[in-house]
């Protein structure tokens, strides 16, 4: 077994995900099957690789420091769950 | 001919000599839509009032002797894709009732260009899936062969456009998903270099591989709307300086002097007969069109899957952490604390194959096995960048299938993600080292299936692609087939 159900509870956690025992079981297993799979990068030796996470690598793309028009209060709100016209409203948190 | 089966080079020119408007062009697709959608699924929403509106604009601007290069023709846009005004789901439920306060840098291009936007398209979960089956509203169907399916992610967009929905949609690519459901569905699709056109407003799922592309019915479209979309974007950080060409200029040059390479490792078992004999007979046009074939070899081809499958979750697990309820989306009200409102939200708002896919990223990318996974799987992404820089100093253009089978049975494979996973081996490595790619109609299998061919070329070479598409659709002169539809 490459992952156990234990584990992949604490990934759910860390990902802010809540997972039925079903889901749980049968999420282990299709996980275990997927890095079982992957294992097969081992193969090669990439000691000497450098790693690519963007094909053209782009370093500080800058703009001008200007002020621009933005989203009003009211479009930015418009799509919230809940709202009171001038924040974002969550559950109490202290 | 009814006005919905133009392309829309052929719209373009009957609105332009007054034969036709843009108001009976987009009413006559709205007509079609009411007639098949239901059939074929294409659409999550339909905003027929708006583009009657879109469209008597741009026979307005015709009139006065003005109007963008697409002015008047109805297109459909992927659901990933934002648009003022108009909801976007995304494909699921998590964001059901979210309506953009903005337009995607793409769709602002469209409609700049005198678009006429139809609706939103059918599509996985966040692009997330190769059959579009994962979608919260609707299932597009594969209009050749009744209970297949249609590919994906953009198979709504792919069955728009060949069920003559509309003779053009925008879609995105990250791993095959505009290629893979246009050769499923007999159509013509593109994803260009990344960098080239805009992610700006297209709702990230793996950013350094996402990108958006167009599918049409003939290579002329697709170059055409090519030209509309490309272009730096001063939103998007990772969008490149870089001309672009007046595509559909070059598109009658013959092949004299281009080499096509054929990756030995495209052609292994596991690929249907029926699909090789199309590519090879493809092959066989290109070589009579005066393009020199050479066998080529993309040695790390087998470890695309397993790079694709540990980059392409760690991206998403971190993009998707934004769907939390707070900002937009679906919120759960019952939870008491925000940790509570947070699990809830997402377990509810998010479907099967999303969740898989963020606890695999999250796993990924968690402490103690970066650099057993994420690292490695970045190291092995420059080995098969690598090996397409060594191909292309001996050829220029790439041809291969799009995938191993032709469309298969709905409902196939959907415990066994790795089975599906494992379809994407002949798409993936173009996004893993970001050029270009097409898939072209290359024929059709006795039982009926379209079979796509894909090119792929260099870095900002799109219009070898496009002229090498090109050459081929007029070299295989494939006859037009009816859908019974």
């Amino acid at each position: 077994m490459k992952i156990s159900k234990k584990e992949v509870e604490h990934v759910a956690h860390l990902a802010r995900l809540t997972l039925t025992e079903e889901e749980l079981e049968k999420m282990t297993g299709q996980l275990d099957n997927l890095l079982s799979y992957v294992a097969k990068l081992d193969e090669l030796d990439t000691s000497q690789v450098a790693a690519t996470t963007h094909v053209f690598p782009v370093s500080n793309a800058f703009r001008e420091d200007v002020e621009k028009e933005s989203l009003s209060q009211v479009e930015a709100l418009a799509n919230g769950p809940q709202h009171n016209g001038v924040t974002f409203l969550v559950p109490k948190i202290i | 001919m009814n006005p919905y089966e133009l392309t829309i080079s052929q719209a373009l020119k009957k609105m332009d000599t007054g034969e036709l408007s843009a108001v009976e062009l987009t009413q006559s697709c709205l007509d079609r839509i009411d007639a098949v959608d239901k059939d074929v699924r294409a659409f999550i929403s339909v905003d027929r009032q708006g583009a009657l509106f879109q469209a008597e604009n741009a026979d307005r601007q015709r009139k006065a002797g003005q109007g963008g290069r697409l002015c008047g023709i109805p297109l459909s846009v992927k659901d990933l894709l934002s648009t003022k005004g108009c909801r976007t789901t995304c494909g699921s439920k998590i964001l059901e009732n979210y309506i953009p306060p903005y337009d995607a840098t793409v769709v602002q291009k469209i409609k700049e260009a005198g678009a006429v936007i139809l609706g939103k398209t059918t599509m996985d979960e966040f692009a997330m899936g190769s059959t579009s089956e994962s979608c919260a509203f609707g299932v597009p169907r594969n209009p050749w062969k009744k209970g297949y399916v249609a590919g994906g992610s953009s198979g709504g967009s792919a069955v728009s456009v060949a069920s003559c929905e509309c003779p053009g949609s925008l879609g995105s690519d990250t791993g095959g998903s505009i290629r893979q459901p246009a050769s499923l569905c007999g159509i013509v699709g593109m994803k260009p270099t990344y960098g080239r056109v805009s992610r700006y407003g297209l709702t990230a799922f793996a950013s350094s591989l996402d990108q958006v592309g167009p599918l049409c019915r003939t290579v002329e479209d697709c170059a055409l709307m090519m030209n509309v979309i490309c272009g730096y974007d001063e939103m998007d950080s990772t969008s490149v300086k870089q001309d672009v060409p007046a595509f559909s200029l070059s598109l009658t040059e013959g092949l004299e002097g281009l080499t096509v390479g054929v990756p030995l490792e495209y052609f292994t078992e596991g690929l249907d007969v029926e699909v090789q004999n199309i590519i090879r007979n493809s092959i066989e046009v290109l070589r009579k069109k005066g393009a020199r074939i050479v066998d080529v070899s993309l040695p790390h081809t087998e470890y695309c899957v397993a790079v694709y499958y540990l980059i392409a979750p760690s991206e998403a697990s971190s993009n998707l952490a934004r769907y939390d309820g707070v900002l937009y989306g679906y919120r759960d009200m019952e939870a008491d604390t925000l940790l509570d409102m947070y699990k809830q939200t997402r377990s509810k708002g998010f479907g099967a194959e999303v969740k898989r896919r963020i606890l695999i990223g999250t796993y990924a990318l968690s402490s103690g096995y970066y650099d057993a996974y994420y690292k490695k799987a970045s190291q092995v992404r420059t080995l098969i960048l690598n090996d397409f820089k060594t191909t292309f100093q001996s050829c220029d253009v790439l041809i291969s299938p799009v995938t191993p089978t032709p469309a298969w049975k709905m409902g196939e494979n959907t415990e066994d993600p790795l089975a599906v996973y494992l379809s994407d081996i002949l798409t993936i490595s173009a996004n893993l080292a970001g050029i270009p790619g097409m898939s072209v109609p290359g024929g059709f299998t006795t039982e009926g299936l379209p079979v796509g061919v894909q090119l792929q070329a260099a870095h900002f070479q799109e219009e070898k692609l496009l002229k090498t598409g090109f050459n081929l659709e007029q070299g295989l002169g494939l006859e037009q087939r009816k859908l019974d539809i």
